[in-house]
């Protein structure tokens, strides 16, 4: 066992640090990056600029085919980038969604010409793209998703709503599932396109979430046109292209999110439990203890998928506790965190929070992170089906017509 | 990145996966639970054959040089069988003691028979309650002569030399390494009937000394036990969630697999994590085994307390996934339960190594 490059993903690590170096500012080792409240005008510029020039470097797309601006680099190469982007400072949340899943659905099932004419944009950051898939009728369960799209001429007329739908505001482009047939199941009766989200007759606004900030949308449709050539798949095929945009879901391989278990050393020194600093407390010690281990075993577990990446072979099953065990690490030692400040765990100034108030912030964000992307329920399920093989959840809508599917009380 | 185990190792775990599935069944581990036998006397004379013993001692000293990775291999699958067997006690403990701390002749004379399975030794540390900390070494070692009560020691009923912990003229505490041909000792009843537990009562034995460490050289060797430990629970883990997993397809109830109902899939979902966890905790363990890292002491510190965590809830759950079934003495579900508190005694348990944890996580952020 080693934890060393092979000369090849040396030499590009080296190349990317390059880069980043002289593009980017290198994080200061104090101070949390904290999730921005969403972006603004400034910080959507911001975002655009540096996609422009992480492209233009050949950054951007790495694992994508040449003829369209990538590398056909190894998946362990994008580990590796992401890698040495987390040390430094650059503007995010503009292009994980339409980067990491819009395009590569794209490049599944759209046409030559219209990969000649999305996909370039995309990757310089000219064009934005969201995924319209969450409905308020279709979270967990996204197949009881119910905006339908009808058929006119050589268009389709979408109405109904989207939900939780990240970056809708700022996006140029959107990929979406609809119902094109109720009389079917529900998996049967889906069908899955693209469209301008310029396009009249939708209407965007966005979500106050419990954080304060603003994310995520809510999207109307109202009478939408959509021109039949931008189908991807075949009609009632929507399901099965859902699948491939959700199984390019970003391999967990960077992402520790703050505060974590050193935040909470850092904060147990400072705070006192009777008269002595909390660390010293037994009770204490052993929480910390319990989550260095979760901390410890996550990192060694993405270790674990990088091998299998640097390898080229598939990363094994392990790579699905990732979120699952980090979403509620986090939300907990935010809690424990701010219970060891006492009273002063409300307060949140700037003047007075203790550690920037991150933890305060993490209290706040973390009930998100439990549900967005597979709620830890479904993620459980996932493990159980997919890696243990267990049966699947007995369904009350099996083979059911998607109208006649009981849809509350009555 | 290379962070997972050589093909030729994947190998040798296959195949000691496969003769341990054979020649280890449950049937053995009863043997030893209705007290038919002390340990799997026959099974013990194979492995050391295949030279498993000394899988992680060099050739020089008898052993077959498979490095640290080997034996890190070989415990998990000990573990997956709850072999009934001084593997621990002889390999994880004696050996190493004798290979870090005792001199060259000690090696030589000691290390090619306990590689060849021809001597058993435990490591005698516990004096009753407590956990390893040198307040609690209350044996003594003056003029070559020890005195002092020692138990539980695992396989102390079975060993023909010991390792002791004791201390010195001068109160410090240190290896020792004693025959325990003329040792007064009683085997004790204990919640793993699988394994011998005995009570050591060295009045005056001869005893030579491993070493001139002190604490540090017994801490070593925890250290270094904790993680061929925690490889061993890993396996006990992972044998649990297979057969509750196994258990939850094959058992019907309300018209169903119980493993459709949520609350199964969840539950085993959650022991499935802790168990991923602990294994990438463990295989950190085994690098910093095989490179004698200076972060080994935190790594072992994790490894085990990420490893007892998982094999302890595992083998409730397979309890509880069971139901009724599961709580009788026929179904093995028990072995596995009683093993993992075997195991997370054995050299200190949980809050003692979870304080150890952050102790060395506050030195090394000092440093």
């Amino acid at each position: 066992m080693d934890f060393n490059d092979t000369p090849e993903e040396a030499a590009f690590r080296a190349e990317a640090r390059a880069f980043l170096n002289a593009h980017a500012e290198p994080k200061a080792a104090a101070r949390p990056v904290l999730r921005q409240s969403g972006l603004d005008a400034e910080g959507v510029a911001r975002c655009k600029t540096w996609q422009a020039k992480k492209a233009d470097a050949g950054f951007a797309g790495l694992t994508w085919p040449k003829r369209f601006g990538g590398r056909e680099a190894s998946p362990i190469l994008q580990v590796i980038y992401n890698q040495e982007e987390d040390d430094f400072v650059v503007p995010r949340g503009l292009y994980e969604i339409g980067l990491g899943m819009c395009i590569p659905t794209m490049m599944a099932y759209a046409k030559p010409e219209q990969l000649d004419r999305y996909v370039r944009p995309a990757l310089r950051g000219e064009e934005v793209w969201c995924q319209l898939f969450s409905e308020p009728a279709g979270g967990s369960d996204l197949a009881a998703l119910r905006t339908k799209a009808e058929r006119d001429g050589d268009d389709w007329i979408i109405n109904g709503q989207k939900i939780w739908t990240s970056g809708a505001h700022l996006s140029d482009f959107g990929i979406i599932v609809v119902r094109t047939d109720p009389n079917v199941p529900k998996h049967e009766g889906l069908t899955f396109f693209f469209l301008d989200m310029k396009s009249p007759g939708i209407e965007i606004r966005p979500i106050h979430q419990m954080s304060g900030a603003r994310h995520f949308n809510e999207v109307f449709f109202t009478d939408v046109r959509v021109p039949d050539s931008q189908r991807l798949g075949a009609v009632g095929q929507g399901w099965r292209v859902s699948l491939t945009t959700l199984m390019n879901e970003r391999l967990a391989v960077g992402d520790v999110q703050r505060p974590d278990v050193d935040d909470l050393v850092e904060l147990a020194r400072k705070m006192r439990i009777n008269g002595k600093p909390a660390i010293q407390n037994g009770a204490v010690r052993e929480r910390i203890a319990e989550w260095q281990a979760r901390s410890q075993g996550l990192k060694f577990t993405r270790f674990r998928t990088m091998t299998a990446l640097s390898r080229g072979e598939t990363p094994g099953p392990e790579n699905s506790i990732h979120k699952l065990v980090n979403a509620s690490k986090l939300q907990d030692i935010a809690s424990y965190g701010i219970d060891l400040m006492g009273a002063a765990g409300l307060v949140v100034d700037d003047d007075l929070a203790e550690a920037y108030a991150m933890f305060q912030s993490a209290l706040l964000s973390s009930p998100s992170m439990r549900i967005a992307g597979g709620s830890d329920e479904i993620l459980r399920n996932i493990i159980a089906e997919r890696v243990l093989g267990l049966p699947p959840d007995i369904r009350a809508d099996k083979g059911m017509p998607f109208n006649q599917v009981p849809t509350g009380r009555r | 990145m290379n962070f997972d185990f050589s093909d030729d190792l994947k190998q040798l775990r296959d195949q000691a996966r496969r003769f341990l599935s054979e020649r280890c069944t449950p049937a053995v581990a009863r043997r030893s639970l209705d007290g038919q036998e002390r340990y799997a006397v026959d099974l013990w004379r194979e492995i050391a054959g295949m030279g498993w013993i000394g899988a992680a001692i060099p050739e020089e000293f008898g052993g077959a040089g498979l490095g640290y990775e080997g034996l890190c291999v070989l415990a998990e699958e000990i573990g997956r069988v709850v072999a009934p067997a001084p593997f621990a006690s002889t390999a994880y403990l004696a050996a190493e003691a004798i290979l870090t701390a005792g001199s060259d002749a000690q090696r030589r004379e000691w290390l090619p028979k306990l590689a060849d399975g021809s001597t058993i030794a435990c490591f005698a540390l516990s004096e009753g309650a407590g956990n390893p900390e040198p307040d609690a070494i209350h044996a003594r070692a003056v003029g070559g002569m020890l005195k002092g009560i020692k138990w539980p020691v695992a396989d102390g009923g079975i060993a023909d030399i010991a390792v002791v912990v004791a201390c010195n003229e001068a109160r410090q505490a240190s290896l020792y390494l004693a025959d325990l041909a003329n040792v007064r000792r009683r085997d004790l009843t204990t919640v793993d009937p699988t394994r011998n537990q005995a009570r050591l009562d060295f009045e005056a034995v001869p005893a030579e000394r491993l070493g001139n460490g002190g604490w540090g050289a017994v801490q070593r060797v925890l250290d270094r036990a904790a993680i061929l430990f925690a490889f061993e629970q890993v396996g006990g883990a992972d044998a649990c969630l297979h057969m509750a997993r196994d258990y939850a397809l094959e058992r019907y109830a309300f018209g169903r697999p119980i493993g459709s109902f949520q609350a199964i899939k969840h539950k085993l979902a959650d022991v499935y994590v802790a168990l991923e966890l602990a294994r990438s905790n463990a295989y950190y363990g085994a690098w910093a085994l095989g490179a004698d890292a200076t972060d080994l002491p935190l790594a072992a510190a994790t490894a085990r307390v990420s490893a007892t965590e998982a094999f302890h809830l595992a083998s409730k759950e397979n309890i509880q996934t069971h139901g009724g079934i599961g709580f009788t003495w026929a179904v093995d579900c028990h072995l596995f339960y009683r093993r993992s508190k075997e195991l997370a005694l054995a050299i200190g348990s949980l809050p003692f190594w979870k304080h150890r944890l952050v102790d060395l996580l506050e030195t090394r952020n000092a440093a």
